[in-house]
């Protein structure tokens, strides 16, 4: 079974959100994902600034597998991206709930936070794909 | 469950992720297929590649039958143990397979892919008549390939005694018949190296043997990214029945002489030779993404001649860039690929990116 922090909330479309002290939305993609997905080469962020809608496309991943899009968790506006995934890649394989998160988001609804899986749930939608 | 080599709980030992490839259960990586693919090219890896088919070929026909059957002259295998790539054609001079085919001491021994074995079975079979030859599978025969600059060396480490001082001889595409193995200087990833084919039930000694040597195991990720690296084909994906060799960048192992040989193809290809010769047949070539982005197989391209398909793409370990195998119109100068929506040029280069650890193209 993968690991799925029991702090996070999590898509079905695999990505995870945690809620920061600021009230800042951090986002990137479970373990399960990166599992999937292979060795990731290449990641493509949103500009900041950028408005998303929850279950936008906002990002891309490249593996030696496939592309996939990374759809917006939430409704907001992009505050800040993980630069470093672009020169690194390979964080996201090595560690996809701390250094290779992909962008913070100031969240325009709260109420859609409610929408997201805790772990648990996370991990039987994994099981039951 | 699928079909599974003898080496399936070694896989699972060193921590294999483990996919269906044809109706087998095999390794795809052992964790990370990129730093599998850096291994291959600075050290050693080892494969387990026991899914193909073994087909041995003996009889006092068999050197006859072999030059009818293919593309390739065995005639040109003057000594035991030497090897020769070759397409198997169809009577329309298409591919049915591509192989490696060694001579033995009993005749010849033909390596073909796995996902064609039945076709493959059936069309050797079907094509003996009129040759007194025997054909026949060998399915208990496990096959490892050990490639990489330090994989002749670790493998006679590992090995020691005979085998290893018989390794240390073989040029490349030679091999030989040992009492415990057939070893022979072949391989799929552009790196030096040596195959194994030997009894499954000593296939888990050998692997155990080569990781002690500090050889490391390596999947079929690794696999396909190094022979894409190669420019080497990959059978269902560069080349298939409805692809000629010329359209396949296999012209070089067509044997057009002895003109008298007739093989299977023969009539059919030197029309296609006609086409190919005027440019106007399609061409493989080789594609170098330099800008972010990743080619991927089955994307359409667009050529100053006309349009193109990618065969095979990906994310090149050792350049760090996407390459490709494509499909273009002949005399292509100029290539677009639409990636992701947005039209992006590539340049077209000779479909051979990455040789002995180092890049090949211009």
């Amino acid at each position: 079974m993968s690991n799925a922090p029991e702090d996070l909330k999590y898509a079905s479309t695999h990505e995870w959100i945690r809620i920061e002290d600021d009230g800042s939305v951090t986002v990137g993609i479970s373990d399960h994902a990166q599992e999937a997905l292979g060795d990731i080469v290449f990641v493509e962020l949103p500009r900041l600034g950028t408005p998303v809608a929850a279950k936008q496309e906002v990002a891309v991943v490249e593996s030696v597998k496939a592309a996939s899009d990374i759809y917006s968790p939430i409704t907001g506006e992009i505050l800040e991206i993980n630069e470093t995934l672009m020169d690194a890649p390979e964080m996201v394989n090595e560690s996809p709930y701390e250094n290779a998160w992909f962008f913070k988001i100031k969240a325009s609804n709260t109420l859609e936070f409610e929408d997201l899986m805790d772990s648990d749930a996370y991990c039987d939608h994994c099981a039951n794909e | 469950m699928g079909k599974r080599t003898f080496l399936y709980k070694k896989h699972l030992t060193a921590s294999a992720k483990i996919i269906d490839f044809a109706g087998w259960d095999m390794p795809i990586n052992y964790g990370s297929q990129i730093e599998e693919h850096h291994i291959v090219r600075k050290s050693a890896g080892v494969f387990d590649v026991s899914h193909m088919t073994i087909v041995d070929v003996s009889g006092r026909d068999s050197r006859n039958y072999l030059q009818y059957l293919l593309s390739n002259d065995v005639g040109k295998l003057t000594d035991r143990g030497q090897a020769l790539y070759s397409a198997m054609l169809n009577h329309d001079g298409y591919i049915l397979d591509d192989l490696i085919v060694y001579r033995m001491s009993f005749g010849f021994r033909v390596v073909v892919n796995c996902a064609t074995r039945e076709k493959d079975l059936r069309w050797m079979i079907q094509n003996t008549d009129g040759f007194r030859v025997s054909v026949q599978e060998k399915p208990k025969l496990a096959i490892l390939a050990v490639n990489g600059p330090d994989s002749i060396q670790k493998f006679c480490e590992a090995l020691a005694g005979p085998i290893a001082e018989e390794a240390q001889k073989l040029l490349n595409f030679q091999g030989q018949e040992l009492d415990a193995c057939f070893i022979a200087r072949t391989g799929y990833t552009g790196e030096q190296g040596l195959e194994v084919i030997l009894p499954e039930e000593d296939a888990p000694e050998f692997w155990d043997k080569f990781l002690k040597a500090g050889i490391k195991p390596a999947g079929l990720g690794a696999r396909d990214t190094l022979r894409l690296e190669a420019g080497m084909n990959l059978y269902g994906q560069d080349m298939d029945e409805t692809t000629s060799p010329l359209s396949a960048n296999m012209d070089h192992t067509i044997a057009y002489t002895p003109a008298e040989r007739e093989f299977i193809g023969k009539p059919a290809l030197i029309a296609h030779k006609a086409l190919y010769d005027a440019g106007k047949a399609p061409e493989l070539k080789g594609l170098v993404l330099e800008s972010r982005g990743i080619l991927r197989a089955g994307q359409t391209l667009i050529t100053d001649q006309g349009e193109g398909i990618v065969t095979s793409g990906g994310f090149s370990p050792t350049l760090k860039h996407s390459i490709a195998l494509a499909r273009i119109p002949s005399n292509s100068k100029t290539c677009k690929v639409d990636l992701r929506g947005t039209p992006t040029p590539v340049r077209i280069v000779k479909p051979n990116f990455v040789r002995f650890g180092k890049k090949i193209f211009e």
